[in-house]
């Protein structure tokens, strides 16, 4: 024997309780971690920043119908959806509302030659290329990844944009493709049920021959 | 049965039949078992030499803790590994210190399970080598990865890109695997020492000592019920070892047996790699127990006897790897295979025959020393096999990974890797890690298993004096 004895504390008999206390509390440090994630704050769900211009998509877009493609010209063609300069906007707004001081910031881009600072609402991460052609023209509409836009006053972002998100609908397309003629119409399909929505897609997927791939290089080249 | 003479002290290397050698020499007490195996860890202060160790081990380590940082910064071009030998030092240093790491759990689950009483005076240390060598293993795949702040990428973890591991990939199993075997070993050890630990806090000479001491010895007390569980759980371990000893290098030679390039592709691979990994695993126990039995004082536990059974061990798997060299060699002609016979052929007389050849002649011919007697019985002769032996275990995983890949199937994609200073300072720098450990370890905790040495004692034998069966059959 040494001459200095251990045993342990009395108090360290607590140790059993507080064990079988956290394994209790597990679960919810689990769930709590889980619906952070999950949460909007952690995946900018519904980021709505204020604009330059109050610009409402719900007039544009849903009252006077003007298509998607009448201002985000290049969506057919190229990986990027332009945003429009001052001068599609000037199409209709010399003649519309020119003396409106909301529109001020529209008529001094104008006079300047400098473009309206939007700010970006979809924002991907630059290791991911994501092409906006390859989806128009196979019938993805715009609703699929930026929710009901003709009806939003000031744009939101709708969906995560994560890439689990893409991959879902890169599993299982059928319920997010249509007629591509359909695209731009964002009301299509809504007073659809689920089993006729899937039976529209997957009609399209098979007449248009689409096999949405899976792999790395797809996005990240 | 005829009764012989129960002491035996000084031929430890009796060749009688009739009767097994000591396991323990000049003890006839359990007390001053407990003194001399423990006389190291009280002392004031360690020998000289271990001080003059511990300098260069930790300036090694230290070394290798700031190439990992350089690594790190830089990325992993610092390395020689590139385009077509993408697995460089970082797997060939990873499967060379997982070998090493496996004849820890061989002598404490299998040679346990079997009854080998003369695994008492050795499975300590080589668990606990078994932990270092795997600690320094587990280093090289996280930092070969290239982006270490991913390496939680390597677990299957539920995240928001939908994104698993390829389970299908031996490189995922190998993390399984590995990590499995560390946890069971770890286990494995600290279960063993717990009364070890004990011994520790009762004789502790200062209050520091006793708390660390005690803290880790759980509050045992030696009680007829707590050996009881002791005994159950340190059973169940060993059941529980038992298969990864097998499994884990099995599932390391996947990673190249899966794949599909010449010279990787064969089914005798997990066999080959286990018999060459026990094979490692028992020469770095023995390059590590001679010093320490020498400086530690611990030659009545350690006996010749020990030694000669280790080498009896390296023979056995020395030989086994080499009819696995042999066979390679054969199945890549009977197969008729082109590519397989040119990666086998190329392997022997190619660019990196020097290393092929400094393989054969460490692992093959070297140990073959062994069937003489007076080879077994020299410690010299024998650390200086021993780490020939390490070192051709080294060189075989680089012929492996290197030749297949710097020579495949096409010609025209054919290189040649040349290691850079980084590569060969992180290999030798993670030698500083491994022992720095193992020096910590001696110093801290109890080197050989106090308690179980006790068992295999004539002593412990209720009928020791009795005069018939004379002793604890050892």
């Amino acid at each position: 024997m040494g001459r200095y004895h251990f045993i342990f504390p009395r108090w360290s008999n607590l140790l059993l309780p507080a064990a079988v206390v956290a394994g209790m509390t597990a679960p919810l440090y689990v769930a709590f971690m889980v619906a952070f994630g999950f949460s909007p704050k952690s995946t900018d769900v519904g980021y709505q920043p204020v604009q330059p211009i109050p610009f409402s998509h719900a007039v544009h877009a849903g009252e006077l119908g003007i298509d998607c493609r009448y201002c985000h010209n290049t969506v057919e063609v190229a990986a990027h959806a332009a945003i429009p300069p001052t001068q599609t906007c000037m199409n209709c707004h010399t003649q519309i509302h020119p003396e409106s001081k909301l529109l001020e910031p529209l008529f001094h881009s104008y006079e300047t030659g400098r473009p309206v600072e939007w700010v970006r609402i979809h924002d991907l991460p630059d290791y991911t290329y994501f092409n906006h052609s390859a989806h128009v023209m196979r019938g993805v509409s715009c609703v699929e990844c930026h929710g009901r836009i003709d009806t939003m006053e000031r744009v939101w972002q709708e969906h995560t944009l994560s890439m689990g998100w893409c991959l879902e609908c890169h599993r299982n397309p059928a319920p997010h493709v249509r007629n591509p003629d359909l695209v731009t119409q964002l009301e299509w399909g809504w007073d659809m049920d689920a089993a006729e929505r899937i039976a529209e897609g997957d009609r399209w997927l098979e007449i248009n021959d689409l096999h949405p791939s899976q792999d790395c290089t797809t996005c990240h080249r | 049965m005829t009764t012989l003479p129960i002491d035996n002290p000084i031929d430890e290397l009796s060749d009688d039949p009739r009767q097994r050698a000591p396991l323990v020499l000049n003890h006839h007490e359990f007390g001053t078992v407990t003194a001399e195996i423990l006389r190291a860890n009280e002392a004031k202060k360690p020998p000289m030499a271990w001080y003059i160790a511990f300098v260069i081990s930790f300036s090694l380590m230290s070394s290798l803790g700031l190439l990992v940082g350089y690594l790190v910064v830089t990325g992993v071009g610092v390395w020689g590994n590139n385009n077509p030998v993408m697995w460089g030092f970082p797997i060939v240093n990873f499967v060379f210190w997982v070998g090493i790491g496996h004849a820890g759990t061989l002598i404490s689950a299998i040679l346990f399970l079997f009854r080998q009483k003369w695994r008492t005076s050795i499975n300590r240390f080589a668990e606990a080598m078994t932990i270092f060598a795997v600690i320094c293993a587990g280093l090289f795949p996280g930092i070969h990865i290239g982006r270490v702040w991913l390496a939680y990428w390597l677990f299957p973890i539920p995240n928001q890109m939908d994104l698993w591991p390829q389970f299908r990939s031996p490189l995922l199993w190998d993390v399984f695997a590995v990590g499995t075997y560390f946890t069971v070993s770890l286990l494995f050890w600290y279960v063993g020492m717990i009364p070890d630990l004990a011994t520790l806090r009762d004789r502790a000479t200062n209050q520091v000592k006793a708390i660390a001491y005690g803290f880790f010895a759980l509050g045992w007390r030696g009680s007829m019920r707590h050996w009881h569980r002791y005994e159950r759980a340190y059973l169940l371990l060993a059941a529980l070892a038992t298969p990864l000893v097998l499994s884990v290098h099995s599932v390391v030679s996947f990673d190249f047996a899966v794949s599909q390039l010449p010279g990787w592709h064969t089914t005798i691979f997990p066999p080959y790699f286990v018999a060459g990994a026990i094979f490692s695993g028992f020469a770095m126990v023995l390059s590590l127990a001679i010093p320490a039995r020498e400086l530690w004082g611990l030659k009545n536990f350690i006996t010749m006897r020990h030694i000669e059974n280790m080498c009896k061990v390296v023979l056995l798997t020395g030989s086994m790897v080499g009819y696995a060299y042999g066979m390679e060699f054969f199945m890549a002609w009977y197969s008729g295979e082109v590519y397989e016979s040119f990666a086998f052929i190329n392997r022997a007389f190619g660019q990196y025959a020097w290393a092929y050849w400094i393989m054969v002649s460490c692992n093959v011919i070297c140990p073959q020393l062994f069937w003489f007697k007076a080879v077994r019985r020299n410690v010299w002769v024998i650390f200086i096999i021993t780490l020939f032996v390490n070192l051709g275990m080294w060189f075989e995983r680089f012929v492996i990974t290197v030749t297949s890949l710097a020579n495949d199937f096409l010609p025209s994609s054919w290189g040649w890797f040349q290691p850079t200073w980084v590569d060969v300072m992180t290999f030798v720098g993670s030698f500083g890690l491994f022992m720095t450990l193992f020096l910590l370890f001696i110093r801290f905790l109890p080197v050989l298993a106090i308690a179980e040495i006790k068992g295999v004692m004539p002593e412990a034998d209720p009928h020791a004096h009795h005069g018939h069966d004379g002793e604890a059959d050892a």
